[in-house]
């Protein structure tokens, strides 16, 4: 009995310290990939060596621009770029993963690896960085446009080409299947373990850590917002899924060591959260929500026509813009922060080495804390989702109260 | 520039999304919030039902105390009762007893009593009349005596013939 008891604590020590070590890891490791600054080097494996000499040369000349940096790792790309060796001089290469490009245009669908632009014909521009693919496609900044022999572009400097629809498996993508799996392998382990124990037998393992988390958000974020538990039970597994999702993406988003993947950094994958959120609000919109947009009571009717049915109308809209707006801010945000910091020591290290070493080691001990922050903003802005679209769904079936 | 590739919104990354979510959301609605809210609102309501039957456990257990009791006070008040009536009893053939006892003692001296006055009446008249029959061979005998001598029997005439005279 006591050996056995013994052994728990021992396990659960190792646990914890496991837990404690990675988190460190995590923070440093994180400090090291971000440490690797593509200034213009992009690019890859069987490099040429005229044009590697001539890239060489290239970044001699060209002053770190962090404002570049910091978009470049927060952007989405067709690569996964962890590391580059070598850097500016002979025999360099990058430790990094083509993705496939997917493109659905005038010649149908066209499935080829990323390799083709990144390996192929770097075009020089004045501003952003640009690669052809034979004379199909030219990818500047991770925007893919056809061709047409040329890029063309308007007085305002903006490019003019057409261009197919991206369906490439980004970055984003690849953060976005992660979390996918992640969340699937999680939560259906752990459904598996509730539908095996039944309600009689204590959780335990994964299931107990999961458990007090599911009962978090379900009685202090859904049951109270939406009113009462059976006007919830519709929406709760959205609302679970939604919380899920956002909090291990973030999460997997911090891991930059792994690619550094900013998936809810990316509009695209909020606004369809944020859309998801405005069709269920007003799908599920009673009398009462629609009589409160459109004619809301005791207000002279020539407010009413004039200015707060057309603010209720749009804010059908805006309140879901916002969340998602909010969630991609705050999570783009903190990664900006801990970004900037790591430029401050390249900043500095371009005057001196002195400065750059003295730079690093207070950027550094910043960058442990906002780390720190940062898991913390993880789960706020998931928190803050799930609560205000429960908010918005409870508005919806909500019951007149006179 | 690039600030626009990350703020506009590429259609490949919201199907992606679109499809990645809602693979997410059929799995785990289906996979694990069904077992998971299932099971929380089962052990909610057995948690609920098993506090609401210790309760009523508690309820019948002191229901049952207080029976106790009064049944233990009234065994008690039956008790006292019936010692009560146990002593009065007790008493009530003591003094019976007593009672009868006394009257027969007296009836018992009473007879005794008798039966020595007949015994001594008896006694005396036997006594009576030995004395009697003593008397009369004495009195015979003094007479024979007396009577021998002339002069004696003269002198006892005359002092009877003196004392009728006197009467």
């Amino acid at each position: 009995m006591f050996q056995t008891f013994e052994n728990k604590r021992l396990t659960k020590v190792n646990g914890m310290t496991k837990i404690m070590f990675s988190v460190l890891i995590l923070a440093i490791t994180s400090l090291q990939a971000l440490a690797d600054h593509p200034v213009a080097t992009e690019n890859h494996g069987e490099v040429h060596e005229a044009e590697a000499d001539h890239h060489g040369d290239n970044s001699h000349d060209e002053k770190f621009n962090a404002g570049e940096m910091i978009m470049h790792h927060i952007a989405d790309a067709h690569q996964i770029h962890w590391m580059t060796f070598n850097e500016g001089e002979e025999g360099e290469w990058h430790l990094a993963a083509n993705l496939p490009i997917i493109l659905w245009g005038d010649n149908g669908l066209e499935i080829f690896g990323s390799g083709k632009f990144y390996h192929g014909e770097e075009i020089h521009l004045e501003k952003g960085h640009g690669y052809a693919y034979e004379d199909k496609y030219i990818m500047v900044d991770e925007v893919i446009y056809n061709a047409e022999g040329g890029l063309k572009y308007d007085e305002a400097g903006a490019i003019m080409n057409s261009a197919p629809i991206d369906f490439s498996i980004t970055k984003t993508v690849v953060g976005l299947l992660l979390t996918t799996l992640i969340v699937l392998l999680i939560l259906i382990s752990v459904g598996k373990a509730y539908k095996k124990r039944g309600h009689k037998v204590a959780p335990s393992g994964l299931q107990s850590l999961m458990e007090p988390l599911i009962v978090f958000v379900e009685e202090q974020i859904i049951v109270p917002s939406i009113g009462s538990r059976a006007k919830a039970a519709k929406f709760t597994p959205f609302l679970l899924t939604v919380f899920f999702f956002i909090w291990v993406a973030n999460l997997l988003g911090l891991m930059s060591f792994l690619g550094g993947y900013n998936v809810m950094g990316s509009i695209s994958v909020t606004l369809v959260l944020a859309l998801a959120v405005m069709i269920i609000t007003n799908v599920n919109g009673n009398k009462n929500y629609w009589k409160h947009i459109l004619w809301p009571d005791g207000v002279p009717a020539v407010i009413k026509i004039l200015i707060l049915v057309p603010i209720e109308v749009i804010q059908i809209v805006l309140k879901p813009a916002v969340l998602m707006i909010r969630l991609t801010a705050n999570i783009t945000a903190g990664h900006i922060i801990i970004l900037a910091f790591t430029a401050l020591i390249f900043i500095f290290g371009e005057t001196s080495a002195v400065a750059g070493w003295g730079v690093g080691i207070g950027s550094v001990v910043f960058m442990v804390f906002m780390f720190f922050i940062e898991l913390l903003v993880a789960f706020l802005q998931a928190y803050v989702f799930t609560l205000l679209a429960s908010l918005y769904f409870g508005s919806a079936v909500e019951e007149a109260h006179h | 520039m690039i600030l626009l590739n990350l703020l506009a919104a590429p259609v490949g990354l919201m199907f992606w999304t679109s499809l990645a979510f809602i693979i997410v959301l059929v799995l785990l609605k289906k996979l694990a919030w069904k077992p998971i809210l299932n099971t929380l609102a089962e052990r909610n309501e057995f948690i609920d039902k098993s506090l609401k039957s210790a309760e009523e456990a508690t309820a019948q257990m002191s229901q049952l105390k207080s029976d106790n009791e009064k049944l233990l006070a009234e065994a008690r008040v039956e008790r006292e009762k019936m010692l009560k009536e146990a002593r009065e009893t007790k008493e009530s053939i003591i003094a019976e007893a007593k009672k009868t006892a006394s009257a027969e003692g007296e009836r018992l001296v009473s007879n005794a009593r008798a039966e020595i006055e007949k015994e001594k009446a008896k006694a005396m008249s036997d006594i009576k009349s030995q004395v009697a029959a003593l008397s009369i061979d004495i009195a015979e005998k003094v007479l024979r005596s007396e009577l021998s001598n002339k002069d004696k029997q003269a002198e006892i005439v005359e002092e009877h013939m003196k004392q009728s005279q006197l009467s």
